[in-house]
């Protein structure tokens, strides 16, 4: 629809628009390709069991580090990964761990010395740090704000 | 291992996979929209239109900051550079790192397509949080900093 109305204002830059939408498409394709290979494959080892025990309810510290370590080492537009984490939450992925995920993905590795070169190494290893504290704290509220919900569903049940 | 326990295996192996790609097909409607929405604001807003937002206030532009990265979405490189250039023209570190770090953690665009499929509630929480939490980093790091240098 903005499409539409912006193509009869500017047609110029509408064209311009989807030749910059175009090239995230062809950016994102491998992405694209390589979640749907990761999650067929989870799909056929993972049982939800298993998503219980490394990332339920009872994963404890593991669990943490697993998300974190998960988030750091993703690639890609964060949009291509919501089918799969959907999938792993209704398998019993605890929402904490969902939201630490998805905050660390603010680490990039490959893209640290590229920080490093605009801010340094004191200021990137200090960020670097913080996010993944905050992304346990953010976790953490999550996982509040969810049991507060419930608790108020589960009494007026009652 | 028989050849029925094979072809139950690879039976399942299929299933898995086309369970995959059907659950991608339906999701693929939803990444389109944010891709095109993207090419909008990558065109209407340019580097120059974010730099004369930017006050010298440090507490206000810090806020600007945050909000900046949030709306603005891309290749977190973009972020960096635009950081940098920030920074050349005397923004304040509080605001500069508050505005990459809501550039990553919180999405105004993708927040339709995270809402659709982790949960409206998640989706509106875990963006106001990281709203907040980009400034939180933002002031924890540069006083550290600024404590250790």
């Amino acid at each position: 629809m903005f499409y539409v109305i912006l193509f009869l204002l500017n047609p110029g830059k509408i064209y311009f628009s989807l030749q910059i939408a175009l090239h995230i498409f062809i950016q994102i394709t491998p992405v694209i390709i390589s979640v749907i290979i990761l999650m067929g494959i989870l799909n056929y080892i993972l049982k939800p069991k298993t998503v219980i025990k490394h990332l339920g309810e009872e994963s404890g510290v593991k669990g943490w580090l697993l998300a974190i370590s998960f988030g750091i080492l993703s690639h890609g537009s964060i949009y291509v990964w919501y089918p799969l984490l959907k999938e792993l939450h209704e398998h019993g992925m605890r929402t904490g761990l969902l939201a630490a995920f998805l905050y660390n993905r603010a680490v990039k590795i490959p893209l640290l010395p590229l920080m490093i070169f605009y801010f340094g190494i004191p200021f990137v290893a200090l960020l670097t740090f913080y996010t993944t504290v905050a992304s346990v704290v953010e976790g953490k509220i999550l996982e509040l704000i969810e049991h507060m919900f419930v608790g108020r569903e589960e009494e007026k049940i009652v | 291992m028989n050849k029925e326990e094979v072809d139950g295996r690879a039976k399942r192996f299929a299933n898995a996979f086309y369970r995959a790609f059907k659950s991608f097909l339906s999701a693929l409607q939803v990444i389109t929209g944010v891709v095109l929405l993207l090419g909008l604001f990558k065109t209407f807003v340019t580097p120059g239109i974010i730099t004369s937002i930017f006050t010298g206030e440090p507490f206000r532009d810090t806020l600007v900051g945050s909000m900046l990265g949030s709306i603005l979405t891309g290749n977190p490189i973009t972020s960096y550079i635009i950081g940098g250039e920030l920074l050349d023209d005397g923004v304040s570190l509080f605001a500069v790192t508050a505005f990459i770090m809501s550039w990553v953690t919180v999405g105004i665009t993708q927040l339709p397509a995270e809402a659709l499929f982790l949960g409206k509630r998640f989706a509106f929480a875990r963006n106001a949080l990281s709203f907040v939490l980009a400034i939180v980093v933002a002031v924890a790091t540069v006083l550290t900093l600024g404590a250790i240098t």
